[in-house]
């Protein structure tokens, strides 16, 4: 396959390097000239030092032949420009773009960008993992990044104490579907009385996640400031 | 968004007519290019974040410009305020003139100042003036439509090679 990397730092220079070894053609576009030379060093001559926001440059690099461009650069706007002249203007399959603020991501996709990747977020995820500071965790994302598998604990305060599933209100885009409770991995049922402690799996739109934390956690200050953000 | 000379003086104009106008710029040292009894606010920030374009009022905004020096931030603040916020009027200023026909063609009205200064100056020399070049250039399309032709192109065989 033809793959255009766009961005040079250390995310450009290791991904090119995986792929050249998995037997891809590569062109790298770097506009540091410096930094260029660098990777030429290491690589091979597979690095244009041109900046790849130029439309000019994307054409010199054969971005219309191109299966793949992914934009790695340090600057979500600059891969946002990257991906959508690629898309757009040299009609690439598929785009794939780095983004930083992880607030960008839905806009990314709208704007038709194939893949999202967000550093941020998945350090952010595995943070989440070990310290549980905001009670519904985000295990995964699901398909294009609209579903997530969340889990929730039920602490103390949780309204969803005692309760059955026919008792707590969700909207459509939120489904829960097995219960860990100590060593035990339970589905689901009708009868299932929510207890203290367990921990309750779901998968949720990203818009309903809200509701899913007031159900089963409760509007306690804290997680309402972590909602928010 | 942009506090430059040209964002500053668009901002004054608009806020001595009686409109509600809010700029934003990275640095607060920009906004000593507005007068000191400016009627409209100035807020520090970076224009391509959502929250604090929020912060800004932009929902609900009439009329978004992004008039920073960088083509790709002014595309993206620009972008956010009409797909995520819905501001109907929304003008990129993009220097690049092939950037900036490419925005215009997915949705954004753009204005190049490349263009502008090359029409403007050859046209006093006595040249044609350019239709392309005379003022906010508005938007020729939208990336939906743009992704419809990307699809047919899909279809023409380049994905999977």
């Amino acid at each position: 396959m033809y793959i255009i990397v766009v961005g040079g730092g250390r995310v450009g220079f290791y991904l090119s390097k995986e792929l050249l070894e998995a037997g891809h053609e590569i062109v790298v576009l770097e506009k540091n000239e410096r930094r260029a030379r660098q990777i030429a060093d290491e690589l091979g001559s597979i690095v244009l030092p041109r900046d790849g926001c130029e439309g000019k440059h994307l054409a010199e690099a054969g971005a219309n032949r191109a299966s793949i461009v992914a934009a790695v650069t340090g600057d979500d706007e600059d891969n946002m420009v990257i991906c959508q002249m690629a898309k757009h203007h040299f009609q690439v399959p598929r785009t794939i773009a780095r983004v930083n603020n992880p607030r960008n991501e839905s806009l990314f996709r709208h704007l038709g960008v194939d893949e999202v990747i967000s550093p941020t977020k998945m350090a952010l995820g595995a943070i989440e993992q070990d310290i549980p500071v905001h009670e519904v965790l985000h295990l995964a994302q699901l398909g294009a990044g609209e579903m997530e598998l969340l889990e929730a604990q039920i602490g103390p305060d949780s309204p969803a104490i005692g309760r059955q599933p026919a008792d707590i209100n969700l909207p459509e885009g939120c489904r829960l579907f097995v219960v860990l409770r100590g060593d035990e991995v339970m589905p689901l049922r009708p009868e299932t009385v929510f207890r203290q402690g367990d921990k309750v799996l779901a998968v949720s739109r990203a818009d309903c996640e809200l509701d899913l934390r007031r159900q089963l956690i409760g509007d306690s200050p804290a997680a309402e400031a972590s909602a928010a953000t | 968004m942009g506090c430059g000379r040209v964002g500053a003086g668009l901002a004054e104009r608009m806020a001595r007519e009686g409109h509600d106008v809010t700029i934003l710029d990275l640095e607060s040292s920009a906004f000593n290019r507005l007068e000191g009894d400016f009627p409209g606010q100035a807020l520090r920030g970076d224009g391509t974040d959502e929250a604090v374009l929020r912060r800004a009022g932009t929902d609900g905004a009439d009329m978004f410009f992004a008039l920073t020096e960088g083509d790709n931030r002014n595309a993206l603040a620009a972008q956010l305020a009409s797909e995520t916020f819905g501001v109907r009027r929304v003008v990129a200023k993009i220097n690049d003139p092939v950037r900036a026909e490419a925005y215009t063609a997915l949705g954004l009205a753009t204005i190049c100042r490349t263009r502008l200064l090359i029409d403007a100056l050859a046209r006093y020399g006595g040249m044609e003036p350019d239709p392309g070049a005379d003022g906010v250039q508005p938007a020729t399309a939208h990336h939906v439509h743009a992704e419809e032709r990307r699809q047919a192109a899909i279809a023409t065989g380049r994905e999977g090679r």
